[in-house]
Protein backbone atom coordinates (compact mmCIF):
# COMPACT_ATOMS: atom_id res chain seq x y z
CA UNK A 1 0.00 0.00 0.00
CA UNK A 2 1.21 3.16 -0.32
CA UNK A 3 1.98 6.25 1.86
CA UNK A 4 -0.92 7.93 0.48
CA UNK A 5 -3.17 5.22 0.78
CA UNK A 6 -2.67 4.31 4.00
CA UNK A 7 -3.23 7.93 5.52
CA UNK A 8 -6.21 8.03 3.30
CA UNK A 9 -7.73 5.21 5.05
CA UNK A 10 -6.40 6.76 8.53
CA UNK A 11 -7.75 9.96 7.84
CA UNK A 12 -11.45 8.46 6.46
CA UNK A 13 -11.44 6.43 9.66
CA UNK A 14 -10.63 9.56 12.00
CA UNK A 15 -13.36 11.56 10.42
CA UNK A 16 -15.77 8.46 11.71
CA UNK A 17 -14.63 8.78 14.49
CA UNK A 18 -14.82 12.37 15.59
CA UNK A 19 -17.94 13.54 13.19
CA UNK A 20 -20.34 13.06 16.11
CA UNK A 21 -18.32 14.01 18.90
CA UNK A 22 -18.31 17.48 16.32
CA UNK A 23 -21.89 16.94 15.78
CA UNK A 24 -22.56 17.41 19.11
CA UNK A 25 -20.88 20.44 19.54
CA UNK A 26 -23.17 22.15 17.05
CA UNK A 27 -26.17 20.33 18.11
CA UNK A 28 -25.34 22.03 21.89
CA UNK A 29 -25.15 25.69 20.20
CA UNK A 30 -28.63 25.32 18.84
CA UNK A 31 -32.43 26.51 19.85
CA UNK A 32 -34.85 23.27 19.72
CA UNK A 33 -36.00 24.82 16.21
CA UNK A 34 -33.06 25.42 14.65
CA UNK A 35 -32.05 21.61 15.52
CA UNK A 36 -34.59 20.79 13.05
CA UNK A 37 -34.37 23.25 10.50
CA UNK A 38 -30.51 23.46 9.79
CA UNK A 39 -27.90 21.60 8.73
CA UNK A 40 -26.25 19.21 11.23
CA UNK A 41 -22.38 20.91 10.62
CA UNK A 42 -23.19 24.31 10.32
CA UNK A 43 -23.41 26.95 13.22
CA UNK A 44 -27.72 28.42 13.64
CA UNK A 45 -27.80 31.25 15.91
CA UNK A 46 -25.91 30.57 18.89
CA UNK A 47 -27.94 29.02 21.63
CA UNK A 48 -25.54 27.73 23.82
CA UNK A 49 -25.92 30.13 26.82
CA UNK A 50 -29.50 29.67 26.77
CA UNK A 51 -28.71 26.02 26.76
CA UNK A 52 -26.77 25.89 29.24
CA UNK A 53 -29.01 27.62 31.56
CA UNK A 54 -31.78 25.49 30.96
CA UNK A 55 -29.54 22.47 31.80
CA UNK A 56 -28.28 24.00 34.94
CA UNK A 57 -32.56 25.04 35.79
CA UNK A 58 -33.75 22.06 35.21
CA UNK A 59 -35.64 20.28 38.29
CA UNK A 60 -34.11 22.27 40.76
CA UNK A 61 -30.30 21.65 39.30
CA UNK A 62 -30.15 18.35 39.78
CA UNK A 63 -27.54 18.51 36.69
CA UNK A 64 -25.08 19.82 38.98
CA UNK A 65 -26.26 17.10 41.61
CA UNK A 66 -25.64 14.22 39.11
CA UNK A 67 -22.19 15.51 37.86
CA UNK A 68 -21.29 15.57 41.64
CA UNK A 69 -22.39 12.27 42.44
CA UNK A 70 -20.56 10.76 39.13
CA UNK A 71 -17.22 12.55 40.50
CA UNK A 72 -18.08 11.28 43.83
CA UNK A 73 -18.88 7.70 42.69
CA UNK A 74 -15.73 7.63 40.21
CA UNK A 75 -13.48 9.72 42.01
CA UNK A 76 -13.87 8.26 45.24
CA UNK A 77 -14.20 4.43 44.36
CA UNK A 78 -11.31 4.46 42.09
CA UNK A 79 -9.90 6.46 44.75
CA UNK A 80 -10.03 3.96 47.58
CA UNK A 81 -10.25 0.89 44.77
CA UNK A 82 -6.77 1.59 43.21
CA UNK A 83 -5.58 1.57 46.53
CA UNK A 84 -7.11 -1.83 47.03
CA UNK A 85 -6.04 -3.79 43.96
CA UNK A 86 -2.71 -2.30 44.35
CA UNK A 87 -2.05 -3.69 47.74
CA UNK A 88 -3.44 -6.81 46.44
CA UNK A 89 -1.68 -6.96 43.35
CA UNK A 90 1.80 -5.96 45.12
CA UNK A 91 1.28 -8.94 47.64
CA UNK A 92 0.48 -11.39 44.69
CA UNK A 93 3.85 -10.05 42.88
CA UNK A 94 6.51 -9.74 45.87
CA UNK A 95 5.38 -12.62 48.38
CA UNK A 96 4.64 -16.32 48.04
CA UNK A 97 2.03 -18.60 50.04
CA UNK A 98 0.28 -22.05 49.51
CA UNK A 99 -2.46 -21.97 46.82
CA UNK A 100 -1.27 -18.38 45.91
CA UNK A 101 -1.77 -19.31 41.92
CA UNK A 102 -5.54 -20.38 42.60
CA UNK A 103 -6.57 -17.53 44.40
CA UNK A 104 -5.31 -15.22 41.54
CA UNK A 105 -7.54 -17.62 38.95
CA UNK A 106 -10.13 -16.80 41.34
CA UNK A 107 -9.10 -12.82 40.45
CA UNK A 108 -9.22 -13.90 36.65
CA UNK A 109 -12.45 -15.19 36.71
CA UNK A 110 -13.56 -12.06 38.67
CA UNK A 111 -12.33 -10.28 35.44
CA UNK A 112 -14.66 -12.62 33.43
CA UNK A 113 -17.93 -12.58 35.27
CA UNK A 114 -20.67 -9.94 33.22
CA UNK A 115 -21.22 -7.59 35.81
CA UNK A 116 -24.73 -7.60 35.02
CA UNK A 117 -25.11 -11.16 36.05
CA UNK A 118 -24.21 -9.76 40.06
CA UNK A 119 -26.11 -6.86 39.28
CA UNK A 120 -29.65 -8.15 40.15
CA UNK A 121 -28.74 -10.64 42.67
CA UNK A 122 -26.85 -7.62 43.91
CA UNK A 123 -30.09 -5.31 44.08
CA UNK A 124 -32.00 -8.05 46.04
CA UNK A 125 -29.11 -8.82 48.49
CA UNK A 126 -28.97 -4.77 49.14
CA UNK A 127 -32.62 -4.58 49.19
CA UNK A 128 -32.33 -7.28 52.13
CA UNK A 129 -29.93 -5.04 53.97
CA UNK A 130 -31.98 -1.91 53.16
CA UNK A 131 -29.19 -0.07 51.66
CA UNK A 132 -30.70 -0.35 47.89
CA UNK A 133 -31.21 3.50 46.77
CA UNK A 134 -28.75 4.71 48.67
CA UNK A 135 -24.94 6.00 48.07
CA UNK A 136 -23.90 2.70 49.28
CA UNK A 137 -25.62 0.60 47.17
CA UNK A 138 -23.59 1.91 44.26
CA UNK A 139 -20.05 2.82 45.77
CA UNK A 140 -19.21 -0.25 47.53
CA UNK A 141 -19.84 -2.67 44.93
CA UNK A 142 -18.34 -0.08 42.17
CA UNK A 143 -14.57 -0.19 44.50
CA UNK A 144 -14.26 -4.34 43.43
CA UNK A 145 -12.09 -4.25 40.02
CA UNK A 146 -10.10 -7.26 39.33
CA UNK A 147 -8.80 -6.15 36.32
CA UNK A 148 -6.69 -3.78 38.65
CA UNK A 149 -5.19 -6.34 41.07
CA UNK A 150 -4.14 -7.89 37.38
CA UNK A 151 -2.50 -4.65 36.51
CA UNK A 152 -1.28 -4.21 39.87
CA UNK A 153 0.71 -7.54 39.82
CA UNK A 154 2.08 -7.28 36.43
CA UNK A 155 3.22 -2.96 37.00
CA UNK A 156 4.04 -4.28 40.60
CA UNK A 157 6.82 -6.66 38.64
CA UNK A 158 7.93 -4.14 36.48
CA UNK A 159 8.26 -0.90 38.45
CA UNK A 160 9.56 -2.17 42.27
CA UNK A 161 12.93 -3.94 42.34
CA UNK A 162 13.18 -6.98 44.99
CA UNK A 163 16.60 -5.81 45.93
CA UNK A 164 14.66 -2.38 46.91
CA UNK A 165 12.90 -4.35 49.00
CA UNK A 166 14.91 -6.19 50.54
CA UNK A 167 17.36 -3.32 51.37
CA UNK A 168 14.54 -1.62 53.47
CA UNK A 169 13.83 -4.90 55.35
CA UNK A 170 17.52 -4.88 56.74
CA UNK A 171 17.47 -1.52 57.29
CA UNK A 172 14.52 -2.83 59.68
CA UNK A 173 11.59 -1.23 58.30
CA UNK A 174 8.40 -4.04 59.20
CA UNK A 175 6.17 -5.13 56.17
CA UNK A 176 3.89 -2.64 55.84
CA UNK A 177 6.23 0.26 56.52
CA UNK A 178 7.90 -0.98 53.58
CA UNK A 179 5.00 -1.12 51.24
CA UNK A 180 3.91 2.32 52.19
CA UNK A 181 7.23 4.46 52.15
CA UNK A 182 9.39 2.08 49.51
CA UNK A 183 7.00 0.47 46.99
CA UNK A 184 3.70 2.94 47.11
CA UNK A 185 5.99 5.72 45.63
CA UNK A 186 7.24 3.22 43.42
CA UNK A 187 3.92 2.19 41.94
CA UNK A 188 2.59 5.36 41.58
CA UNK A 189 2.48 5.33 38.24
CA UNK A 190 0.98 1.60 38.69
CA UNK A 191 -1.67 3.95 41.08
CA UNK A 192 -2.51 6.33 38.19
CA UNK A 193 -3.25 3.61 35.77
CA UNK A 194 -5.58 1.49 37.36
CA UNK A 195 -7.54 4.30 38.72
CA UNK A 196 -8.10 5.65 35.24
CA UNK A 197 -9.16 2.02 34.34
CA UNK A 198 -11.60 2.21 37.38
CA UNK A 199 -12.22 5.79 36.97
CA UNK A 200 -13.89 5.61 33.38
CA UNK A 201 -15.45 1.83 34.36
CA UNK A 202 -17.09 3.90 37.27
CA UNK A 203 -18.17 6.74 35.24
CA UNK A 204 -19.37 5.06 32.76
CA UNK A 205 -21.65 2.37 34.44
CA UNK A 206 -24.79 2.56 33.91
CA UNK A 207 -27.06 -1.24 34.73
CA UNK A 208 -25.57 -1.03 38.64
CA UNK A 209 -27.39 2.63 39.15
CA UNK A 210 -30.01 1.83 37.08
CA UNK A 211 -30.86 -1.08 38.99
CA UNK A 212 -30.14 0.21 42.53
CA UNK A 213 -31.43 3.52 42.78
CA UNK A 214 -35.09 5.43 42.01
CA UNK A 215 -33.77 8.20 43.92
CA UNK A 216 -33.12 11.07 40.95
CA UNK A 217 -30.65 12.83 43.49
CA UNK A 218 -28.36 9.81 43.59
CA UNK A 219 -28.23 9.15 40.23
CA UNK A 220 -24.70 9.33 37.69
CA UNK A 221 -24.59 11.41 34.72
CA UNK A 222 -25.32 8.77 32.31
CA UNK A 223 -28.85 7.32 34.49
CA UNK A 224 -29.85 11.02 34.71
CA UNK A 225 -29.51 11.96 30.92
CA UNK A 226 -30.96 8.62 30.02
CA UNK A 227 -33.87 9.46 32.47
CA UNK A 228 -34.34 13.39 30.77
CA UNK A 229 -33.69 11.21 27.28
CA UNK A 230 -37.32 9.45 28.39
CA UNK A 231 -38.98 12.20 28.64
CA UNK A 232 -38.55 13.30 24.62
CA UNK A 233 -41.06 11.71 23.11
CA UNK A 234 -43.26 13.60 25.59
CA UNK A 235 -41.73 16.24 25.81
CA UNK A 236 -39.42 17.43 22.62
CA UNK A 237 -37.67 20.37 24.22
CA UNK A 238 -35.90 17.81 26.47
CA UNK A 239 -33.70 17.34 23.19
CA UNK A 240 -31.75 20.63 23.48
CA UNK A 241 -31.05 19.30 27.45
CA UNK A 242 -30.22 16.17 26.43
CA UNK A 243 -27.69 16.67 23.67
CA UNK A 244 -26.34 19.92 25.75
CA UNK A 245 -25.91 17.40 29.22
CA UNK A 246 -24.01 14.51 27.05
CA UNK A 247 -21.62 17.67 25.96
CA UNK A 248 -21.03 18.52 28.97
CA UNK A 249 -20.48 14.92 30.71
CA UNK A 250 -18.21 14.20 27.91
CA UNK A 251 -15.52 17.21 27.60
CA UNK A 252 -13.98 16.67 31.32
CA UNK A 253 -13.20 12.82 30.31
CA UNK A 254 -11.70 13.80 26.77
CA UNK A 255 -9.69 16.61 28.51
CA UNK A 256 -8.27 13.71 31.25
CA UNK A 257 -7.85 11.59 28.78
CA UNK A 258 -5.62 13.58 26.81
CA UNK A 259 -3.26 15.10 29.61
CA UNK A 260 -3.00 11.53 31.28
CA UNK A 261 -2.14 9.81 27.98
CA UNK A 262 1.34 8.16 29.41
CA UNK A 263 -1.02 6.19 32.04
CA UNK A 264 -3.79 4.22 30.04
CA UNK A 265 -1.48 3.75 27.30
CA UNK A 266 1.01 1.92 29.98
CA UNK A 267 -2.01 -0.01 31.36
CA UNK A 268 -3.12 -0.95 27.88
CA UNK A 269 0.09 -2.44 26.79
CA UNK A 270 0.20 -4.28 30.15
CA UNK A 271 -2.72 -5.41 29.38
CA UNK A 272 -1.87 -6.98 25.88
CA UNK A 273 1.58 -8.82 26.12
CA UNK A 274 1.04 -11.11 29.19
CA UNK B 1 1.24 -21.64 56.49
CA UNK B 2 4.68 -20.73 55.44
CA UNK B 3 4.74 -16.94 53.64
CA UNK B 4 7.69 -15.94 51.30
CA UNK B 5 9.15 -14.02 49.14
CA UNK B 6 9.43 -14.26 45.44
CA UNK B 7 12.88 -12.56 44.55
CA UNK B 8 15.65 -14.14 44.12
CA UNK B 9 17.81 -11.78 46.77
CA UNK B 10 14.56 -12.77 49.38
CA UNK B 11 14.93 -17.15 48.59
CA UNK B 12 18.25 -16.64 50.60
CA UNK B 13 15.94 -16.41 53.60
CA UNK B 14 17.73 -13.21 55.04
CA UNK B 15 16.21 -13.38 58.57
CA UNK B 16 14.45 -10.13 59.49
CA UNK B 17 14.58 -8.62 62.77
CA UNK B 18 13.92 -10.48 65.61
CA UNK B 19 14.95 -14.03 63.71
CA UNK B 20 13.32 -16.43 60.91
CA UNK B 21 10.18 -17.74 62.96
CA UNK B 22 8.86 -13.52 64.06
CA UNK B 23 9.95 -12.84 60.37
CA UNK B 24 7.43 -15.56 58.71
CA UNK B 25 4.60 -14.60 61.14
CA UNK B 26 5.05 -10.87 60.03
CA UNK B 27 4.94 -11.89 56.13
CA UNK B 28 1.57 -13.53 56.63
CA UNK B 29 0.09 -10.78 58.91
CA UNK B 30 1.19 -8.07 55.91
CA UNK B 31 -0.40 -11.03 53.22
CA UNK B 32 -3.45 -10.95 55.10
CA UNK B 33 -3.57 -7.22 55.22
CA UNK B 34 -2.50 -6.40 51.82
CA UNK B 35 -5.02 -8.63 50.27
CA UNK B 36 -8.14 -8.86 52.89
CA UNK B 37 -9.60 -5.77 52.09
CA UNK B 38 -9.89 -6.75 48.32
CA UNK B 39 -11.20 -10.28 49.01
CA UNK B 40 -13.61 -9.58 51.44
CA UNK B 41 -15.40 -6.77 48.97
CA UNK B 42 -15.08 -9.46 46.09
CA UNK B 43 -16.83 -12.19 48.13
CA UNK B 44 -19.32 -9.88 49.54
CA UNK B 45 -20.51 -8.20 45.88
CA UNK B 46 -18.96 -10.57 43.22
CA UNK B 47 -18.91 -14.48 45.17
CA UNK B 48 -21.98 -14.05 47.10
CA UNK B 49 -24.67 -12.44 44.61
CA UNK B 50 -23.42 -15.13 41.99
CA UNK B 51 -24.33 -17.40 45.14
CA UNK B 52 -27.74 -16.05 45.64
CA UNK B 53 -28.36 -16.16 42.00
CA UNK B 54 -27.88 -19.73 41.97
CA UNK B 55 -30.19 -19.87 45.21
CA UNK B 56 -33.03 -17.76 44.21
CA UNK B 57 -33.07 -19.84 40.45
CA UNK B 58 -33.97 -22.63 42.31
CA UNK B 59 -36.92 -21.36 43.75
CA UNK B 60 -40.26 -19.56 42.64
CA UNK B 61 -42.44 -16.89 44.46
CA UNK B 62 -46.10 -18.51 45.13
CA UNK B 63 -48.91 -16.46 46.37
CA UNK B 64 -50.69 -18.37 49.29
CA UNK B 65 -54.18 -19.91 49.33
CA UNK B 66 -56.12 -16.82 47.76
CA UNK B 67 -53.67 -14.48 47.50
CA UNK B 68 -53.67 -13.17 51.39
CA UNK B 69 -50.45 -12.90 53.13
CA UNK B 70 -48.49 -12.48 50.69
CA UNK B 71 -46.12 -14.43 48.32
CA UNK B 72 -43.93 -17.83 49.73
CA UNK B 73 -41.01 -19.33 48.01
CA UNK B 74 -41.56 -22.45 46.94
CA UNK B 75 -38.28 -24.90 45.84
CA UNK B 76 -38.68 -25.62 41.96
CA UNK B 77 -35.77 -27.31 41.14
CA UNK B 78 -34.94 -26.40 37.39
CA UNK B 79 -38.74 -25.06 36.86
CA UNK B 80 -36.83 -21.52 35.78
CA UNK B 81 -34.94 -22.98 33.75
CA UNK B 82 -36.57 -24.85 31.49
CA UNK B 83 -39.07 -21.81 31.36
CA UNK B 84 -36.71 -19.78 30.61
CA UNK B 85 -35.21 -21.75 27.51
CA UNK B 86 -38.94 -22.39 27.03
CA UNK B 87 -40.02 -18.67 26.55
CA UNK B 88 -39.77 -17.74 22.84
CA UNK B 89 -39.05 -14.10 23.63
CA UNK B 90 -35.73 -15.43 25.59
CA UNK B 91 -34.67 -17.43 22.34
CA UNK B 92 -35.56 -14.35 20.41
CA UNK B 93 -32.67 -12.47 22.54
CA UNK B 94 -30.42 -14.88 21.37
CA UNK B 95 -31.08 -14.94 18.02
CA UNK B 96 -30.77 -11.08 17.72
CA UNK B 97 -27.72 -11.31 20.10
CA UNK B 98 -26.35 -14.38 17.00
CA UNK B 99 -26.69 -11.53 14.44
CA UNK B 100 -25.32 -8.48 16.56
CA UNK B 101 -22.03 -10.34 17.43
CA UNK B 102 -21.84 -12.31 13.95
CA UNK B 103 -21.52 -8.65 12.70
CA UNK B 104 -20.03 -6.48 15.40
CA UNK B 105 -16.95 -8.89 16.22
CA UNK B 106 -15.67 -9.18 13.07
CA UNK B 107 -16.16 -5.95 12.02
CA UNK B 108 -14.42 -3.93 15.49
CA UNK B 109 -11.62 -6.29 15.86
CA UNK B 110 -11.03 -6.72 12.59
CA UNK B 111 -11.22 -2.76 11.90
CA UNK B 112 -8.95 -2.46 14.99
CA UNK B 113 -6.15 -4.66 13.25
CA UNK B 114 -6.34 -3.26 10.17
CA UNK B 115 -5.51 0.43 11.38
CA UNK B 116 -3.06 -0.97 14.03
CA UNK B 117 -0.85 -2.56 11.02
CA UNK B 118 -1.56 0.91 9.40
CA UNK B 119 0.14 2.61 12.08
CA UNK B 120 2.33 0.29 12.59
CA UNK B 121 3.31 -0.01 9.18
CA UNK B 122 5.79 2.95 9.05
CA UNK B 123 3.89 4.63 6.30
CA UNK B 124 1.62 6.55 8.55
CA UNK B 125 1.52 10.36 8.92
CA UNK B 126 1.08 11.42 12.41
CA UNK B 127 0.89 8.62 14.62
CA UNK B 128 0.02 9.89 18.01
CA UNK B 129 -2.62 12.14 16.62
CA UNK B 130 -4.30 8.74 14.81
CA UNK B 131 -3.94 6.88 18.13
CA UNK B 132 -5.34 9.39 20.33
CA UNK B 133 -7.93 10.66 18.15
CA UNK B 134 -9.57 6.99 16.92
CA UNK B 135 -8.98 6.39 20.91
CA UNK B 136 -11.50 8.83 21.84
CA UNK B 137 -15.07 7.56 20.87
CA UNK B 138 -14.05 5.16 24.16
CA UNK B 139 -13.66 7.91 26.58
CA UNK B 140 -17.66 8.67 25.87
CA UNK B 141 -20.00 6.17 27.94
CA UNK B 142 -21.65 4.24 26.52
CA UNK B 143 -25.02 5.56 27.30
CA UNK B 144 -23.92 9.10 26.14
CA UNK B 145 -22.80 7.43 22.76
CA UNK B 146 -26.00 5.80 22.42
CA UNK B 147 -27.80 9.20 23.14
CA UNK B 148 -25.46 10.80 20.48
CA UNK B 149 -25.91 7.90 17.55
CA UNK B 150 -29.61 8.10 18.33
CA UNK B 151 -30.01 11.92 17.35
CA UNK B 152 -27.67 10.92 14.48
CA UNK B 153 -30.03 7.82 13.48
CA UNK B 154 -32.81 10.34 14.03
CA UNK B 155 -34.71 11.92 10.56
CA UNK B 156 -35.31 15.29 11.17
CA UNK B 157 -32.52 16.10 13.22
CA UNK B 158 -29.75 13.45 11.49
CA UNK B 159 -27.63 15.32 8.89
CA UNK B 160 -26.74 11.56 8.13
CA UNK B 161 -30.34 10.49 7.23
CA UNK B 162 -31.04 14.26 6.03
CA UNK B 163 -27.43 13.31 3.16
CA UNK B 164 -28.36 9.74 2.46
CA UNK B 165 -31.92 11.03 1.39
CA UNK B 166 -30.31 14.06 -0.44
CA UNK B 167 -28.49 10.87 -2.28
CA UNK B 168 -31.73 8.99 -2.76
CA UNK B 169 -30.88 6.49 0.01
CA UNK B 170 -34.09 5.98 2.42
CA UNK B 171 -32.53 3.69 5.30
CA UNK B 172 -34.46 3.36 8.32
CA UNK B 173 -31.68 3.19 11.11
CA UNK B 174 -34.74 2.37 13.78
CA UNK B 175 -36.71 0.83 11.63
CA UNK B 176 -36.70 -3.49 10.88
CA UNK B 177 -32.48 -3.14 10.61
CA UNK B 178 -32.04 -1.54 13.92
CA UNK B 179 -29.11 -4.10 14.74
CA UNK B 180 -26.67 -2.44 11.98
CA UNK B 181 -27.03 0.71 13.66
CA UNK B 182 -26.32 -1.03 17.46
CA UNK B 183 -23.41 -3.06 16.05
CA UNK B 184 -22.11 0.88 14.46
CA UNK B 185 -22.90 2.65 18.41
CA UNK B 186 -20.34 -0.43 19.21
CA UNK B 187 -18.23 -0.60 16.81
CA UNK B 188 -17.67 3.29 17.02
CA UNK B 189 -16.79 2.92 20.66
CA UNK B 190 -14.72 -0.05 21.02
CA UNK B 191 -12.48 -0.13 17.58
CA UNK B 192 -9.97 2.50 18.80
CA UNK B 193 -9.75 0.91 22.28
CA UNK B 194 -8.84 -2.57 20.57
CA UNK B 195 -6.30 -0.68 18.24
CA UNK B 196 -4.48 0.79 20.83
CA UNK B 197 -3.84 -2.66 22.26
CA UNK B 198 -2.67 -3.96 18.88
CA UNK B 199 -0.79 -1.39 18.17
CA UNK B 200 1.28 -1.70 21.49
CA UNK B 201 1.14 -5.52 21.30
CA UNK B 202 3.29 -4.67 17.47
CA UNK B 203 5.61 -2.31 18.87
CA UNK B 204 6.63 -4.96 20.90
CA UNK B 205 7.92 -7.41 18.24
CA UNK B 206 11.49 -7.14 18.49
CA UNK B 207 12.37 -5.22 15.58
CA UNK B 208 15.14 -7.71 13.82
CA UNK B 209 12.65 -9.77 13.18
CA UNK B 210 10.66 -7.69 10.91
CA UNK B 211 14.20 -6.63 9.56
CA UNK B 212 15.24 -10.28 8.57
CA UNK B 213 11.70 -11.05 7.15
CA UNK B 214 12.29 -7.69 5.02
CA UNK B 215 15.90 -8.46 3.65
CA UNK B 216 14.36 -12.03 2.56
CA UNK B 217 12.33 -9.57 0.05
CA UNK B 218 8.88 -9.67 1.85
CA UNK B 219 6.49 -7.43 0.99
CA UNK B 220 4.37 -5.04 3.39
CA UNK B 221 1.51 -6.86 3.11
CA UNK B 222 3.09 -10.06 3.46
CA UNK B 223 5.04 -8.97 6.90
CA UNK B 224 1.96 -7.66 8.30
CA UNK B 225 0.03 -10.95 7.74
CA UNK B 226 2.69 -13.90 7.89
CA UNK B 227 4.62 -12.16 10.62
CA UNK B 228 2.84 -9.69 12.42
CA UNK B 229 -0.66 -11.03 13.15
CA UNK B 230 0.72 -14.36 14.41
CA UNK B 231 3.04 -13.06 16.64
CA UNK B 232 0.77 -10.90 18.18
CA UNK B 233 -1.94 -13.41 18.48
CA UNK B 234 -2.19 -13.56 22.32
CA UNK B 235 -3.30 -10.11 22.16
CA UNK B 236 -5.51 -11.05 19.98
CA UNK B 237 -7.34 -14.67 21.83
CA UNK B 238 -7.29 -11.92 24.45
CA UNK B 239 -9.34 -9.07 22.92
CA UNK B 240 -11.54 -11.59 21.29
CA UNK B 241 -12.53 -13.07 25.08
CA UNK B 242 -13.16 -9.67 26.20
CA UNK B 243 -15.56 -8.50 23.46
CA UNK B 244 -17.32 -11.73 23.04
CA UNK B 245 -18.12 -11.38 27.11
CA UNK B 246 -19.33 -7.38 26.48
CA UNK B 247 -21.26 -8.52 23.25
CA UNK B 248 -23.29 -10.85 25.50
CA UNK B 249 -24.06 -8.05 28.27
CA UNK B 250 -25.36 -6.44 25.40
CA UNK B 251 -27.94 -3.93 26.87
CA UNK B 252 -27.14 0.19 27.45
CA UNK B 253 -27.45 0.97 23.51
CA UNK B 254 -30.28 -0.90 22.87
CA UNK B 255 -32.26 0.52 25.93
CA UNK B 256 -31.14 4.07 24.73
CA UNK B 257 -32.85 3.34 21.77
CA UNK B 258 -35.80 1.12 23.25
CA UNK B 259 -38.18 4.45 23.38
CA UNK B 260 -37.66 5.46 19.77
CA UNK B 261 -36.70 2.56 18.00
CA UNK B 262 -39.50 0.45 16.59
CA UNK B 263 -37.18 -2.41 15.77
CA UNK B 264 -36.13 -2.85 19.72
CA UNK B 265 -38.26 -4.32 22.19
CA UNK B 266 -37.81 -4.32 26.05
CA UNK B 267 -36.63 -8.32 25.87
CA UNK B 268 -34.70 -7.35 22.93
CA UNK B 269 -31.41 -8.93 24.20
CA UNK B 270 -30.40 -11.78 26.72
CA UNK B 271 -30.02 -9.12 29.67
CA UNK B 272 -32.88 -6.92 28.77
CA UNK B 273 -34.74 -9.91 29.04
CA UNK B 274 -33.38 -10.37 32.45
CA UNK B 275 -34.08 -6.99 33.78
CA UNK B 276 -37.71 -7.28 32.48
CA UNK B 277 -38.31 -10.22 33.85
CA UNK B 278 -37.10 -8.54 37.58
CA UNK B 279 -38.27 -5.34 37.50
CA UNK B 280 -40.98 -5.68 34.76
CA UNK B 281 -43.17 -8.90 35.77
CA UNK B 282 -41.45 -9.24 39.38
CA UNK B 283 -40.00 -12.70 38.54
CA UNK B 284 -36.94 -12.58 40.40
CA UNK B 285 -36.14 -16.71 39.68
CA UNK B 286 -37.01 -16.83 36.39
CA UNK B 287 -34.36 -13.38 36.15
CA UNK B 288 -31.72 -14.83 37.90
CA UNK B 289 -32.09 -18.38 36.05
CA UNK B 290 -31.22 -15.81 32.58
CA UNK B 291 -28.70 -14.48 34.25
CA UNK B 292 -27.11 -17.80 35.45
CA UNK B 293 -27.05 -19.23 32.34
CA UNK B 294 -25.94 -15.67 30.21
CA UNK B 295 -22.83 -16.02 33.21
CA UNK B 296 -22.22 -19.77 32.27
CA UNK B 297 -22.53 -19.17 28.82
CA UNK B 298 -19.64 -16.69 29.03
CA UNK B 299 -17.33 -19.02 30.87
CA UNK B 300 -17.82 -21.25 28.37
CA UNK B 301 -17.12 -19.31 25.08
CA UNK B 302 -14.02 -17.62 27.12
CA UNK B 303 -12.68 -21.60 28.28
CA UNK B 304 -13.52 -22.77 24.55
CA UNK B 305 -11.44 -19.58 22.95
CA UNK B 306 -8.38 -19.71 24.92
CA UNK B 307 -8.28 -23.62 24.37
CA UNK B 308 -8.55 -22.55 20.84
CA UNK B 309 -6.16 -19.89 21.18
CA UNK B 310 -3.44 -22.03 23.31
CA UNK B 311 -3.59 -24.68 20.84
CA UNK B 312 -2.68 -23.03 17.40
Amino acid sequence: MSRGAVNTFLLVATAYMLLPLTWLLFAATKSLPDLYATPGFAFADLNLGANLSAVAAENDSVFFRWYLNSLLYAGLGAGLGGLISVACGYAFDKYDWPGKEKLFGLVLLGVLVPTTATALPLYLLASKIGVVNSFWAVFIPSLVHPFGVYLARVLSAGYVPGEVLEAARSDGADEVRTFRSVALPMLLPAYVTIFLFQFTGIWNNFFLPLVMLSDQRLFPLSLGLYSWNTQVTAFPEYSTLVITGSLLSVVPLLVVFVLLQRFWRAGMTAGSVK
Amino acid sequence: MTATYVDGAARQRVPARGGPLRGHRARRWAIVLFTAPFFVLFAAVVIAPLGYALWLSLFKEQSSGLGFGGAQSVFNGLENYLNTVADQAFRDGFLVLAGYSALYIPLMLGGALVLALLLDSGAALLRRFFQLALFMPHVVPGVIAGLIWLYLYLPGISPIVAALRDGGIHWDFLGDRVVSSVVNVAVWEWTGYNMIIYFAALQAIPREVLEAATMDGARGIDVALRIKVPMIRGAVITTLIFTIIGSLQLFNEPVVMDGVSDGIISTWTPNMYAYFEAFGKNNYGQAAAASIMLAALASVLSYFVTKWGNKK
